[in-house]
């Protein structure tokens, strides 16, 4: 493998982690303040791509697309959370994973009411639709680093939220210990509305931003999900921070083990979860 | 955590009368129903059995595995492999291989999943169960997405089970023989310690049980359990495919579960049977003014599964006497 070569699976494996940290970052902040396993957090980003392919030919431009999508995806979490969500924070797991499981089956039938079984494209907006030469025959598609910009503007974004801002220490304060922050008169049902919104909007910006990449295809969550689990039990749960380093770890593992590795490309990230589990039985960054 | 609430170790002398009605409703079944309702009542009891050994660990031991389609599929791929193309195979050597297949497969993946808790333990068994998912999807020489066919059914000697009836008793026999079991050993010590390990797997381990090896002992003879329903599904339906050990086979196991009541085995029986009742309803709804309703069965499963859980967590048991109590309450 040479440097360009090399160089460009890097930026690959490192925008896949971000993407995954999108996901990942939402299931561990919902697990981490609410208690909740949410099994059909990948459909939040299907949703998310086919409300890019939708809005995108609505509007006729992705950015637009993206930013109504986000609202909309917002307002639907929101709605979620009052529906059905905030009542099962108390429940058993079991019964969370069942809720979410059924809901994973009414979301990918919806969408197939809504918009068909058919695999669609988002066309790649017109001014990052170009590529950045680096050897005479290789170069890297610009849009795939936008990708990654979005990415970590968002992730430094909810950095900052976390760990500077009111807000976010209140929702420090709801994961660390939920009851005593309701006694000291933090809102904490606002709180974990607020939470849960904040995680469908993040996955639903993750599969907008790669629906051009991906394209849009049903079942588009299940296999993402998956990968979002694996990063999260590696990363330690309710770890925002776990939840980052583990992603790019598997970005890495994954892209690098499919052009070394092929044969056995899609074991290598359960193989470094089976490792990690024998090391440390509670993640990397134990919240 | 997921302590049950609705767990009847003990069964009244009201279910029990049922159960034997059942049973005996069960063995007269072939004498009246169509070949197709014969076939898809032994269909039911091989998810009977797939049920009853999940139950051993999300009812009995306290254990969430959401990875349990792995072990059913393991066993009916065993079947598929040693099955050559143009004859059959003898049951009584490759029904205990395929068991001891998928077993060997639980202990190894149990010996890491075991150590994890709660919400881990679910997500954890999850991404194994993927993981074998995806071995034998990617692979060709597994079969690949396509799946595999098997030709014939093994061969036993002393019964022809390529004859439905004489099929669908072997599986009779076979659903009772692994109740049986699962009852003995729910009243055995070592039913006993995984019924401690549920209610209070700390206060276990200061009495000096060694809760590590329980619970894989537990998640190993699930797997093989599993592995006996998986060989007789491969055995029935003639092939394998990588969708039976989905996540969304091992969500309908623990649905199954639920939906009876666990810990007794029983109700996983009754909900295996309820769950895939509905589901050949579901995909089989009429068209409703040109809306394909059978096409989206998943979306009634789906919501179904919903109003289960916010009405009825405890299933169609737990209902029966939550009303019970209530009418109780009210007479009192």
């Amino acid at each position: 493998m040479d440097l360009a070569n090399f160089l460009i699976q890097l930026l690959n494996s490192v925008q896949y982690g971000l993407l995954l940290f999108m996901l990942a970052a939402g299931l561990t902040l919902i697990f981490g303040i609410m208690g909740v396993v949410n099994l059909a957090h990948g459909s939040f980003y299907m949703l998310g791509a086919y409300l890019a392919y939708s809005l995108s030919g609505l509007f006729g431009s992705l950015t637009a697309a993206i930013l109504g999508g986000a609202a909309l995806a917002v307002l639907f979490g929101l709605a979620l959370e009052w529906l059905l969500f905030r009542h099962f924070y108390d429940r058993d797991h079991l019964d969370q994973v069942l809720l979410t499981f059924g809901l994973i089956y009414v979301f990918e039938e919806v969408r197939s009411i809504l918009w068909g079984d058919d695999v669609h494209s988002v066309a790649v907006p017109k001014a990052l639709d170009w590529s950045i030469p680096l050897t005479d025959t290789l170069s890297y598609p610009a849009y795939r680093l936008f990708m990654s910009a979005v990415c970590l503007v968002l992730a430094l974004g909810l950095y900052l939220l976390i760990s500077k801002t009111r807000l976010g220490m209140k929702i420090r304060a709801g994961a660390f210990n939920r009851d005593m922050a309701g006694a000291l008169g933090i809102n904490i049902k606002l709180i974990h509305a607020v939470v849960f919104a904040l995680g469908v909007g993040l996955a639903a910006v993750a599969g907008m931003i790669a629906a051009p990449v991906s394209s849009v295809y049903p079942n588009m969550g299940s296999q993402v999900l998956i990968m979002c689990f694996v990063v999260v039990v590696i990363g330690g749960i309710g770890s925002v921070r776990g939840a980052l380093i583990s992603a790019l770890l598997v970005g890495l593992v994954d892209t690098f083990g499919k052009v070394l590795l092929p044969s056995v490309a899609s074991m290598l990230v359960y193989m470094l979860m089976a490792a990690v589990l024998l090391w440390k039985p509670q993640g990397l960054f134990k919240a | 955590m997921s302590t049950p609430k609705a767990n009847l170790e003990t069964l009244p002398r009201s279910v029990q009368v049922v159960l034997v009605l059942g049973v005996l409703a069960l063995a007269a079944f072939p004498f009246v129903g169509s070949d197709f309702y014969t076939q898809m009542v032994a269909r039911m009891m091989i998810m009977g059995i797939f049920a009853m050994s999940l139950d051993l660990l999300l009812g009995v031991t306290g254990l969430v595995s959401l990875g349990h389609a792995a072990y059913f599929g393991i066993a009916g791929y065993a079947l598929a492999f040693l099955t050559p193309q143009d004859a059959p195979v003898s049951l009584w050597w490759t029904l205990p291989a395929a068991v001891a297949a998928s077993a060997l497969a639980a202990l190894v993946i149990g010996f890491f999943v075991v150590r994890t808790q709660g919400i881990y333990f679910i997500m954890v068994t999850m991404a194994f169960a993927q993981m074998v998912f995806y071995l034998f999807f990617d692979n060709k020489a597994l079969g690949g997405s396509d799946g595999l066919y098997i030709n014939f059914k093994p061969e036993a000697t002393l019964f022809d089970l390529e004859n439905k009836q004489v099929f669908y008793y072997f599986t009779l026999a076979c659903l009772l023989a692994v109740y049986a079991f699962l009852r003995r050993l729910l009243w055995s010590p070592f039913g006993r310690a995984l019924a401690g390990i549920r209610v209070n797997e700390h206060r276990m381990r200061a009495m000096g049980f060694g809760t590590f090896r329980y619970k894989l002992a537990a998640f190993t003879l699930a797997g093989a359990l599993a592995g006996l329903a998986g060989y007789l599904w491969g055995a029935q339906s003639g092939f394998m495919n990588p969708d039976l050990m989905g996540f969304h086979m091992s969500a309908h196991a623990i649905m199954m579960v639920i939906l009876g009541g666990m810990g007794n085995f029983a109700g996983a029986i009754a909900g295996a049977f309820a769950f895939e009742y509905l589901l050949h309803l579901f995909k089989d709804l009429p068209a409703v003014g040109g809306f394909n309703t059978a096409k989206h069965w998943q979306l009634w499963m789906g919501l179904f599964i919903v109003l289960v859980v916010v009405f009825a967590p405890r299933g169609l048991l737990g209902l029966a006497q939550r009303l019970l109590a209530r009418k109780e309450a009210r007479d009192a």
